[in-house]
């Protein structure tokens, strides 16, 4: 592994994406997409060689590549990390970048943004390459913001549309609070660490950890776990954690390939990816651990019961996607980071598929996203069709497909985990499967079964979209199916080595890797485990109401009219910010205008100023009569004044 | 013998007379002047009495001085009278409240 | 004699000092001035200064004082209206006055003053000039203030003249602005309607 091949990988996309965003008029629309695609698919290939590299012949690389600044004994730099975690992530980015690129084609066709959105998607595999190769702290923050900075750029790529600003302000808004405590933790690592360098950091972890800060006089913290906790609070905010979650389902305002690449598959799993690259650290913490396990699992649980009352096709996978977030943050609070890890990863090509799948349906239904006006397209798209269950049933876990041995390893993981909160993680995540498979089917039932309530427009019949389309659908279902098989190595072999490190006490997986034996047994027991029957009685469940029984849900629904009331408002998440957050800054900002502005500075200090001279004026003019005698007069009672002085 | 305390009580006289004057005399501007030329001159034979009794003619040094400064004070004020009185027609003091704050 | 001289002296000057003082008019009082500085410079005298004694009486009743007269008759002053309250604070300068010349006396009276205190000086002998003792001090020690009183007085005449100067129109002749004058700026042609004739021929 060199370090040529390693800038090449990260810097083919940054080409692609200048050549079609500063040359997109010039070399028009063909070349733009393919100099962009062509990046994307170098970096690809190559990741896949340094892949091999590290999975075959055990290489690993951690170089300085450029000092950016040095002053005092910090030192800026740019350098590469590359272990197995890195390079999985590496092929899972650029494989789902590439996906995405040739799917874009079709997608965007008639957009007037075609080379724009190009070279957005190519900056973004750049970035996003950026964020997972570093090897320091800074370049992580660097990839961070920039994948952010995309992100903000392609939710708002419809300018005009007055709720894609939106989205992308409130996106930014919330990212910047994740933000804020991820710096705040940056800022810890260094001044305890004294270095900005992962092994460096790493190697003073224990120190660290017996180290205790006084941030409030009389409580002592403990430095290890204030600092893991706000790296996680960055993690909540990129990663959509509760309660920073808000921004995500609307970032479904953006593209469909967008919401697919960035939104689900790739940017959103950075908080995942930082959070394992930092073990480490966390493994000092239990606090920190405790404090993830519990938010994983409210996020997994409640953001799903979301996704059953949404009827805007995105939007019901994007809260799909925050529950998954939340099952690999449970996983990661368990010290299960292979797990939550390998979960990213199947996540990554189902949710892309689902994504895509969702996407070529909106094509054929002419841009219209509500599900209720949908059904019936399974004779229409049977491309589509097929691969959305392949979706659909990995996504809930089916036996034998790529989210059922990530998932069941998490459930297995936070089983074993003895942490406060594990109790509450395992109930959530069990219920969770049960209602990711009612949310997924309800959907899959509508789009692809039942009546066709489609609008057909004159008589226009729904047509399976073209093979730009169809192509990343399939080459995405592959790995959706197989992807599970690489278990035995990722979660309970040593694929990752020294890039994740689990103290001995938490290590909930090698528990569980001693009763593995092979891939089949593992399916054969999961088809006895709990989650397998919940998810079957999902998915009836969903099959009852929607097919058999299609008028039943609205008089749940009428039945359970709070309840109904409640996930509607997302559990009030955005009142609550409109009302104290922005509403309250709003406040803040008023009485700072009217009272400290308007009142103190511009009444008290200025015009008082002007006043208590004008007024010490008024009183002393009356003695400026302007007689002579006057001053004569005082002239004299002075000098008299002075001479009784001298006489008395 | 004229004792030294004769010459300062007339002085003080003199002084005292002067500052009456001032305030019975405070709308006519010319005797107002000349008010304070007696007073000055009542400073003058002070000056000198002490010069004399105590056998420094520096103080006599200081009167010439005094008268010096008087001559001028008394043709600039009589030059800003006679310019009061072209613009304004009256040199009464009452009147010439313009300075009013 | 001499304290005889004395106090006709001191008794004639505070007259007049009294007299310039309550005196109507302003050329009365003027002359009632002139006695004062005559007085004085008498006194002078007796204490043996008799080159600023000249002074007083050449500079100040001869300049200063004529300049005083000139002033007041030039300027057509109506008195009445000076007048007014003259009476009403009389009582209070005489307060006032009275106040300042008992505490002056009693810190400059006999008590601290007195022949006792301060004996009389020896009267100088014949051949001493005291013009020449005066010139001799002011031309050595205080040479630098008496050029700066130069300079007052210099100010003085020029601030005094610039104030009371009246630009007049001159009268004497500005040859290049007589040349330059054209006839459109003498003489104006004013075209009219010949509407009378008719009225005057009928």
């Amino acid at each position: 592994m060199t370090e040529n091949l390693l800038l090449t990988i990260a810097f083919a996309p940054l080409v692609g994406s200048i050549i079609a965003g500063l040359f997109g008029k010039q070399v028009g629309k063909v070349w733009s997409h393919r100099a962009a695609i062509a990046g994307v698919a170098t970096a690809f290939v190559l990741s896949v060689w340094v892949l091999k590299l590290v999975a075959v012949d055990g290489q690993t690389y951690n170089e300085q590549v450029y000092q950016w600044l040095q002053a005092g004994s910090l030192s800026l730099e740019i350098g590469f990390m590359v272990d197995a975690l890195t390079a999985m992530m590496m092929v899972v980015v650029t494989f789902v970048s590439l996906m995405v690129h040739i799917y874009t084609i079709g997608y965007m066709q008639e957009d007037n943004g075609y080379a724009r959105f190009f070279s957005y998607i190519s900056l973004f595999t750049f970035a996003m390459l950026m964020l997972v190769m570093a090897n320091n702290f800074m370049q992580l923050f660097f990839g961070w913001e920039a994948v952010g900075l995309v992100s903000y750029l392609l939710i708002g790529f419809w300018y005009k549309k007055p709720t894609a600003i939106y989205a992308n302000l409130k996106a930014f808004l919330v990212n910047r609070v994740g933000d804020f405590g991820f710096l705040l933790g940056i800022s810890g690592v260094l001044m305890y660490a004294g270095s900005l360098d992962y092994v460096e950091v790493f190697a003073q972890a224990p120190a660290i950890s017996e180290k205790t800060i006084a941030i409030f006089s009389g409580h002592d913290w403990s430095v290890m776990s204030l600092i893991c906790i706000l790296l996680f609070i960055g993690a909540m905010g990129k990663s959509a954690q509760v309660p920073l979650h808000v921004w995500l389902p609307d970032s479904m305002e953006g593209p469909t390939p967008i919401s697919a690449l960035i939104h689900a598959a790739t940017m959103v799993t950075a908080g995942i990816f930082m959070v394992t690259r930092m073990s480490p650290l966390f493994e000092f913490s239990e606090t920190a651990l405790s404090f993830i396990l519990v938010i994983g699992a409210i996020t997994a649980l409640f953001m799903g019961f979301l996704g059953l009352i949404q009827n805007d096709i995105k939007r019901v996978i994007a809260y799909s996607t925050l529950s998954q977030l939340g099952y690999m943050t449970v996983a990661l609070g368990a010290s299960a980071y292979a797990a939550g890890v390998f979960h990213l990863m199947t996540h990554a090509f189902f949710k892309a598929l689902l994504f895509l799948g969702a996407g070529s349906v909106i094509i054929a239904m002419h841009h219209e996203q509500d599900i209720r006006k949908m059904g019936g397209l399974k004779k229409y798209m049977p491309i589509t069709y097929w691969t959305g269950l392949i979706g659909s049933l990995a996504l809930i876990g089916f036996p034998g497909l790529a989210g059922f041995f990530s998932k069941d390893s998490i459930i297995e993981a936070v089983h074993a985990s003895n942490l406060p909160g594990s109790g509450f993680a395992y109930f959530a995540v069990i219920v969770g499967v049960f209602i990711t498979a009612l949310y997924s089917f309800r959907l899959f039932f509508l789009v692809f079964h039942g009546k066709e309530r489609f609008d057909t427009h004159g008589g226009h019949l729904p047509h399976e979209s073209p093979a730009v389309v169809t192509v990343p659908l399939i080459l995405l279902a592959i790995p959706s199916v197989i992807a599970g098989y690489l278990i035995g190595s990722m979660v309970f072999g040593d694929f990752f080595g020294n890039a994740i490190i689990v103290h001995a006490d938490h290590d909930v997986l090698a528990h569980h890797a001693e009763s593995y034996h092979g891939v089949i047994g593992f399916v054969l027991h999961g088809l006895t485990a709990l989650p397998f029957w919940l998810a079957m009685a999902g998915v009836a469940t969903a099959y009852y109401l929607y097919l058999v029984k299609p008028e039943l849900p609205a008089k749940i629904q009428q039945r359970f009219q709070w309840l109904h009331r409640l996930l509607d408002n997302k559990y009030g998440f955005d009142d609550f910010n409109q009302i104290v957050f922005a509403g309250g800054s709003r406040k803040i900002g008023q009485l700072l205008w009217k009272v400290g502005d308007q009142t103190i500075i511009d009444g008290a200090v200025v015009n008082g100023t002007a006043k208590t001279v004008g007024l010490a004026s008024k009183l002393v003019r009356h003695v400026q009569s302007g007689y002579l005698y006057h001053y004569a007069f005082a002239m004299i009672i002075g000098l008299w004044l002075l001479l009784t002085y001298f006489v008395v | 013998m004229i004792a030294l305390s004769d010459f300062l009580i007339l002085g003080a006289l003199l002084f005292s007379l002067s500052v009456a004057g001032i305030f019975i005399n405070r709308k006519n501007i010319i005797i107002l002047l000349m008010c304070i030329e007696l007073m000055l001159l009542a400073v003058n034979l002070n000056f000198i009495a002490f010069s004399h009794y105590s056998g420094d003619i520096a103080g006599q040094v200081f009167v010439f001085f005094i008268l010096t400064v008087a001559a001028a004070e008394a043709a600039i004020g009589l030059a800003i009278l006679v310019v009061l009185f072209r613009n304004k027609h009256t040199i009464n003091v009452a009147e010439l409240n313009k300075l009013k704050g | 004699m001499e304290q005889i001289v004395f106090y006709c002296f001191a008794s004639i000057l505070l007259f007049a000092g009294a007299m310039v003082v309550t005196v109507r008019n302003p050329v009365r009082a003027a002359l009632f001035l002139i006695l004062a500085f005559f007085t004085s410079a008498g006194i002078w005298l007796l204490l043996e200064a008799e080159f600023l004694a000249m002074t007083l009486v050449l500079v100040y009743v001869g300049a200063v004082m004529v300049l005083f007269l000139f002033v007041v008759m030039m300027l057509d002053i109506d008195l009445a209206p000076l007048e007014e309250g003259f009476a009403k604070y009389l009582p209070l300068g005489i307060f006032v006055a009275a106040l300042i010349t008992i505490e002056m006396i009693a810190v400059l009276g006999a008590s601290h003053f007195g022949l006792d205190i301060v004996s009389a000086p020896i009267p100088h002998p014949e051949g001493y000039s005291n013009t020449k003792e005066i010139g001799l001090l002011l031309y050595t020690v205080y040479v630098y203030p008496f050029e700066i009183a130069s300079v007052i007085l210099t100010v003085a005449i020029v601030a005094a003249i610039t104030l009371t100067l009246r630009e007049k129109k001159s009268k004497s002749q500005n040859i290049s602005e007589q040349i330059k004058v054209k006839a459109k700026d003498r003489v104006r042609i004013v075209k009219m309607e010949s509407v009378k004739k008719q009225e005057a021929e009928s």
